[in-house]
Order: structure tokens, then sequence, then C-alpha cells
């Protein structure tokens, strides 16, 4: 049955394995870089598991800031309760697999395990299980090598931090043509880029994020009724 | 920082990470979701994606050589690059490349 379900799930990971060599390699030569030790790296690739905040993650590890890295790490996978409100349905009768199948929810596990049709006869919660497993070893492994080749890869790798910003400005350039309303979007560029202006670049994070927080409060239609005919507003 | 430090902030991305992947389950089992966590959680993932590019950007100086200027270019090739092919390595990886190469070459320090 594991075996199966191993052999059914793989294939369908195998586009994961690409995006997360590439992306998780990065990562292990950029943690290197800032002088972090290989079992750290694997620490934070299985521990947290989250590629754009495992980058975020880079420059707190240097300034002590435990309210403010806390508080980003809720704010950058936010989009993690939307993922575990489409799965609420596929992952229930999954038994003890369920936490860990929570657990591993990154956006590539989620797109594929939303999606996929685990074959006749094999069991869809192993199917799911193998899928989110499979997709963290290569991840972690992918950093791991990183980490431990990062010094020795045979060309200079000057001006490779950009895959960070390069990774969160292709998601950004997704979600804006993906939604028609932009609102959203040039609240968080705007509001971030004016505290930014306002607090420095060490202290912008926190008001950043009460503002963007406030000014989506103001986006929200009022209340969801229409007003009245002949109301004072 | 000293390890314990880093463990300790380690330990709390990885908390807040975890909360935003176990908290619909915990919280919306069977449940309805209130409309405004709803319309929130709708906007946060763009909003949240606008502060990270800013975020990655925040040592950009326009005073001084090169002006930020690399930066600009390979972030605007990157958006481009997605916008084209609607390919998440090929603009990653072009974006990052060009970056590279403009470093190297065309604004050397």
């Amino acid at each position: 049955m594991h075996l199966k379900a191993l052999r059914a799930a793989l294939p369908h990971t195998l586009p994961v394995l690409t995006g997360y060599l590439f992306l998780g390699l990065a990562y292990g030569v950029l943690m290197r870089a800032a002088g972090f030790p290989v079992w750290m790296t694997a620490l934070c690739s299985t521990l947290i598991y989250a590629g754009s905040m495992q980058y975020a993650a880079l420059p707190l590890l240097s300034a002590f800031d435990p309210a403010g890295a806390f508080l980003l790490s809720l704010m950058i996978n936010a989009r993690h309760l939307f993922y575990g409100l489409s799965m609420l349905g596929p992952y229930s009768g999954t038994g003890k697999k369920k936490p860990y199948l929570i657990f591993a929810l990154t956006d590539e596990t989620f797109s594929v395990n939303v999606s996929a049709r685990p074959p006749e006869g094999v069991d869809r919660g192993w199917f799911l299980f193998y899928v989110s497993l499979l997709d963290q070893l290569y991840w972690v492994a992918a950093s791991a090598a990183g980490a431990v080749l990062g010094g020795a890869l045979p060309f200079d790798t000057k001006g490779i931090e950009f895959v960070m910003t390069a990774l969160f400005v292709t998601i950004f350039t997704g979600q804006w043509l993906d939604h028609a309303d932009h609102r959203p979007a040039l609240v968080g560029l705007g509001a971030s880029a004016a505290c930014l202006l306002v607090f420095g670049a060490q202290r912008f994070i926190l008001p950043a994020m009460a503002l963007i927080t406030v000014l989506l409060l103001c986006l929200r239609p009022a209340g969801g009724k229409a007003p009245k005919e002949g109301q004072e507003t | 920082m000293s390890v314990q430090k880093e463990l300790c902030i380690i330990g709390l991305i990885a908390l807040g990470t975890a909360l935003t992947r176990f908290a619909p389950f915990l919280l919306f089992s069977g449940r309805k979701v209130p409309p405004v966590m709803r319309d929130l959680g709708g906007m946060l993932p763009c909003a949240a994606m606008g502060l990270l590019v800013v975020y990655c950007l925040k040592d950009l100086s326009f005073a001084a050589p090169p002006y930020g200027l690399p930066e600009l270019i390979a972030v605007a090739a990157t958006a481009a690059l997605y916008c084209f092919r609607r390919n998440v390595l090929l603009s990653i990886g072009g974006g990052t490349a060009l970056y590279m190469l403009l470093v190297r070459f065309v604004f050397v320090q």
C-alpha cells in the first residue's frame, strides 16, 4: 500500500523537485554566505518549511526582534489560511497523517494536493502524505546541499541574493495578473514604502503591517448592506 | 547574534508559520468563516507580497551610484518575463541572471 502510494505520488512531485532544487540550493548558498552552519539551514528547512519565509528570515537572524519576526511570519504566510480552508475537505479522514499534511502545506504541495486524483486502488491519504513528504525531502536536501557546496561552487555567486527579490516579484506579478482589484497590492506597496521612508529600513515592518491592516479594513465594503432610500449617512 | 537567539527566532518563525497552516483546521472545521476574516484573508496575500517586495529593496539608495539601477532593472525584467511567459522558474532565473550580469559587468563598483 505504501509503495503503491509512493509510486503514484512521485510523478506529481517532479515539477516541484525542479523548483525546490533551484530555490533550495540558492537558499542554502545564501545561508552559508551569511555564516550560518549547515545544520541550521537543514533545521530551518525542516521546522519552518516555507520558501519565501525562509528567505525573508535571513535578515531576521541578525537583528534580534522576536515580536517582529513572529508577526512577519504570520503576515507573510497568511495565504496558508486559504490553503487550509481549501483542504478542510480533502484532508478529512486522513487520521494520524493529518497533522503532518497540514504542517507541510506549502504553495507547491497545496497546488498538487488540491487538484490531484490518486489512481485506482491507491490510498488517498497516503498519496497526499507522500506528495507532502517528497516535497519536503527535496527542499531539505536542496538547501542542505546548497549550504554544503556554497563555497565550492565553481562559479562566482555574486548577485545571487537577488533570487529572493525575483521570487517575491514573480509571485507579486502573478497575483497582480490574477486579481482585477489591484488596491490591496497597491496598499501593500504604498504603505510599506511610506513606512520605509518614515521609519527607516530597520524599523518599518511593524508600522507597515499595522498601516496595511487598517487600510485593508477600510477597503472592505461597509456592512454589506445597501443604505435605505432617503436615509442620512 | 548568539546561537540561542537564532534558535529562538527560528522557533518563533516556525511557530508563526505553523499557526497559519493549522488555524483553519482548528477554527473552522464545519463552522462558518466570519466575514471580516474572509475579506481580510482575501486581500492580505496581495498586500503581504507588496510588503515583501519593498522589504527586499529596503536598502536601496537612490542618492549614490549605482542609484539602485541594477535592482530596478532586474525587478522590471523579472515582472515582464512573468507577464510574457507565465513561468515562475524562467522569471526568477532570468531576472537573477540579469542582475548578476549587471552587477558584474555594467554597474561595476
